[in-house]
């Protein structure tokens, strides 16, 4: 149950459970759009040093590839995101998600 | 002496996590992120993935964190006038993010991992092999990858570029 260096995989799998939920806690807890916008980044991330240690653990690289697609997507969807947000901030004036809730303004 | 590192990038990782969600200023939430990015990036080098930690830094550290600056100086939000939620809803965040860790930790606390063949091969992250892997395995994810990226690019500049009836104003 261990890595290649002598770390517990365990550790790991609490270290990305704990940087999941606190990805989730701050999408519920703030307003601002951009704050969500990087909880989302900050759940990505815990997935990607998940698949990292699952990798070091079978000696497979398949993984790590994974990782690389799971980067070019989080960047994609980075990019076309804030654009929507900078679109809606110029019909709306703000970020809060409050506001957001109709489909027409 | 690896043990300790992983506990020290572990604690950064996720107190500056935590900063990230409680910071009243959305341009200190962004540094903390960056630093959150810098511990992982530790833990890609303490799992023999330094290829991936690189790259992790260059993606994440150089060019996604900057857009959002550039966004969050662009839409002039850098003061600390934000709203916020009120407390019964704030609390209910917490209690169902508590919940979630507690459903987490309870369903992976009894599971038992299939005990790998533990063949260590060193260069497990290095280029060459990955490269191997990328352009074998995996060549058609990753040429359906560059028309992802071609298509979003063209999305963000069409969603970017200012309306015509608001330009004419």
């Amino acid at each position: 149950m261990k890595t290649a260096q002598g770390i517990p995989l365990d550790y790991y799998i609490w270290l990305s459970a704990a940087l999941f939920t606190i990805g989730v806690l701050g999408v519920l807890y703030r307003r601002n759009a951009i704050i969500i916008f990087m909880c989302i980044e900050l759940m990505l991330n815990a997935v990607n040093l998940l698949l990292v240690a699952f990798s070091n653990y079978y000696n497979d690289a398949a993984g790590q590839v994974f990782v690389f697609f799971i980067m070019a997507v989080a960047a994609a969807e980075v990019a076309v995101g804030l654009a929507i947000l900078i679109m809606m901030y110029r019909n709306t004036k703000t970020t809060d998600i409050n506001i957001l809730n109709r489909l027409k303004w | 002496m690896t043990l300790n590192l992983f506990y020290f990038l572990a604690f950064l990782g996720i107190l500056c996590a935590l900063l990230v969600v409680f910071s009243k200023n959305p341009v200190h939430s962004v540094l903390y992120l960056i630093l959150t990015f810098f511990a992982i990036a530790g833990h890609y080098v303490l799992l023999n993935a330094q290829f991936l930690a690189v790259v992790h830094v260059i993606v994440y550290a150089g060019a996604i964190m900057v857009l959002f600056l550039h966004v969050l100086m662009l839409l002039n939000l850098n003061q600390d006038a934000e709203p916020h939620k009120s407390g019964a809803l704030k609390f209910a965040a917490a209690i169902c993010s508590g919940a979630l860790l507690i459903i987490l930790i309870a369903s992976l606390k009894g599971t038992n991992l299939i005990t790998a063949e533990q063949t260590v091969v060193a260069d497990l992250g290095t280029v060459k092999n990955l490269g191997k892997v990328l352009f074998t395995d995996y060549l058609l994810p990753f040429e359906i990858t560059s028309v992802l990226l071609m298509a979003s690019m063209i999305g963000a500049v069409m969603l970017g570029k200012p309306e015509k009836n608001q330009s004419t104003e």
